[in-house]
């Protein structure tokens, strides 16, 4: 009997919780919706413009398509992926993305670093040293990269007269370290604006103290500074692979892709758009995709890089 | 490290003060030859010095003579100006709903946005070239803006969400309890407090916009939508026989001086709108 009254009562109970959480929730939907609504815009542009064609591109890797012979649009399936996989300019192309990709990034973490603590604990004239060092970030690639062109190119330019008879655009291995130095001189300021982010980070107490208790500058640097900066350093080091594996400007104004220093975009460029060939080309546009899929992974899963913004989710 | 943190004598300023100009000079060199190249004449170029010997106008006149500069540094100023408005209206809309409100698909969203900021940009060169060319986008102002907000956009999220959790957005509740009404504790407390990270967050997404070549030179094809950095590229000079290393170099000082100008008065605002979205996201 009163088990009946009970659920009754508990019935009740339920009911009016559900009405009182509705009521509450009417605010949270409201929210809710609003959110949304304001973010619906740019959510619709990134997957329409990046999504789609992402798939599309997937699409496209599988079929015979070129422009040049239009009528002989296929579906080819997989062939297009054992064309480029087995072909040694693509390779080639690889290997000149990585090696830049990997030397670029170490060199810049060191001097990014090293310039990172500059700006920071700098005496003098702090602000000259940070607009200065804004400046390669913020020209246009294709610029600096012309203007590292006229100066190795003989005659004109004045690195090229510190060499006797040489045009060092003209040979692979010159040519790799020129780009190699665009690059750098064009993206360390970037690294170490990040890193000096992760600079501010590391707590002045804790750097008196392992002073007072007698480490050297260095001890202090490794023991101290780092691991504090870690997560920085991580977040940098993953935009700047990325980023470093996309290289193409400084390479089309230097040398073009001539003498084998095509990176993966360029030789990608040079099938779609010079060549006109949509299928191989993206075939090509989804296998760096992939690698770049593959290097985030690595980053993330092995390193512990926790994405931007990702530690604040955690919290909640 | 030693010197700052415990001393700062004489020796320390004068080892800061070297190393500042190391800085400074690796920092400007390219900068500077450009620019000097640009003021040589046609008899000097070739003679490798670093400071011209004889100074000259003529290669900024030969470019602002030629249709084709001209025509390319419109188009290359609508565009980034048109794709830096539309990407900071709609990243200010879904930062203040990142910062603000809480709504689920809110991680998804940062998740999807951070993935297209690291996403090869040349994977998405076929792909858009076909879909443009049946659009008849291809070669128009709207087939670069499009690409161009859609990578401006994380940006300009991160950057904003990052400044806006760092308003106290209390004021605006206060300012309500004073008998403002929600409009005007908007725009009297809020807005003067976000405008300078929405400012920022525009000068990162025209560097951007300004800055990109893949886009530019896949996606177009003519003069009608040209800009500046893909123009560069098919510079030949006035006549075919020219040497347009002149013109290329007072073409290049040219849409450099936008940049150095937004360095030079925001340094400060861009240091920080650069960190803060990056790391503290």
């Amino acid at each position: 009997m009163t088990s009946v009254a009970d659920r009754g009562a508990k019935h009740r109970a339920e009911t009016l919780s559900k009405v009182d959480k509705a009521r509450l929730s009417e605010g949270k939907r409201a929210e809710r919706r609003l959110a949304w609504l304001l973010c619906a815009p740019a959510v619709l542009v990134m997957v329409a413009v990046a999504g789609y064609p992402i798939l599309y591109s997937v699409w496209l890797s599988l079929q015979r398509y070129d422009l040049k012979f239009p009528d002989e649009r296929e579906f080819v399936g997989l062939s297009n992926y054992v064309t480029v996989l087995s072909n040694e300019i693509w390779w080639t192309a690889f290997g000149v993305t990585t090696l830049i990709t990997v030397v670029t990034v170490a060199v810049e973490l060191v001097l990014g670093m090293a310039l990172a603590l500059i700006m920071h604990r700098t005496l003098v004239g702090r602000g000259v040293v940070r607009t200065a060092a804004l400046i390669p970030y913020g020209i246009v690639t294709v610029v600096a990269a012309f203007s590292w062109r006229y100066a190795w190119t003989p005659g004109t330019g004045y690195l090229a007269n510190l060499f006797e008879d040489s045009a060092p655009l003209t040979e692979r291995a010159s040519s790799l370290a020129i780009i190699m130095l665009a690059e750098i001189w064009k993206t360390t300021p970037f690294m170490a604006l990040l890193l000096m982010a992760g600079l501010a980070l590391v707590p002045e107490d804790l750097l008196k103290a392992a002073a007072m208790d007698g480490a050297t500058a260095w001890q202090r640097f490794t023991k101290v500074m780092l691991p504090v900066m870690k997560p920085a350093i991580l977040v940098a080091l993953l935009f700047r692979t990325l980023d470093a594996f996309r290289v193409f400007d400084n390479i089309y104004v230097l040398t073009a892709g001539a003498n084998d220093t095509s990176s993966v975009s360029m030789l990608t460029y040079n099938n779609l758009i010079r060549g006109l060939n949509l299928g191989i080309g993206s075939t090509m546009s989804v296998l760096i995709f992939v690698a770049v899929a593959i290097i985030a992974f690595i980053f993330v899963k092995l390193f512990g890089t926790a994405a931007p913004g990702s530690s604040e989710e955690g919290r909640r | 490290m030693a010197e700052s943190t415990i001393g700062s004598g004489r020796g320390a300023k004068w080892r800061w003060g070297v190393l500042d100009l190391i800085v400074v000079v690796f920092a400007l060199i390219p900068v500077l030859w450009i620019a000097s190249l640009s003021f040589k004449t046609t008899a000097t170029l070739t003679d490798g010095k670093f400071i011209p010997r004889e100074w000259t106008l003529e290669n900024y006149r030969t470019i602002f003579q030629t249709d084709q500069f001209v025509r390319a540094l419109i188009n290359s100023i609508g565009i980034a100006l048109i794709s830096t408005l539309i990407a900071v209206v709609l990243g200010t809309m879904a930062a203040y709903a990142i910062a603000r409100l809480d709504f689920p698909g809110k991680g998804a969203l940062v998740g999807v946005s951070l993935l297209i900021a690291m996403f090869p940009q040349v994977s998405l060169i076929s792909p858009l070239f076909d879909i443009e060319r049946r659009l008849g986008l291809f070669d128009t102002w709207l087939g670069l803006i499009l690409p161009y907000i859609t990578f401006a956009l994380p940006l300009t999220i991160y950057t904003l969400s990052a400044f806006f959790k760092q308003i106290p957005w209390d004021l605006e509740k206060a300012a309500k309890m004073d008998g403002a009404t929600q409009g005007e504790a908007f725009r009297k407390v809020i807005a003067p407090l976000a405008a300078p990270g929405v400012f920022t967050t525009a000068i990162l997404a025209f560097i951007f916009c300004w800055n990109d070549f893949l886009f530019a030179i896949s996606l177009t094809s003519t003069e009608r939508s040209r800009t500046v950095p893909a123009a560069l590229s098919f510079f030949t000079g006035a006549s075919q026989f020219e040497d347009p290393t002149g013109a290329i170099s007072a073409a290049a000082v040219v849409i450099t001086i936008p940049i150095i100008l937004f360095v030079l008065f925001f340094q400060r605002r861009i240091v920080s709108g650069l960190t803060s979205g990056a790391v503290k996201g």
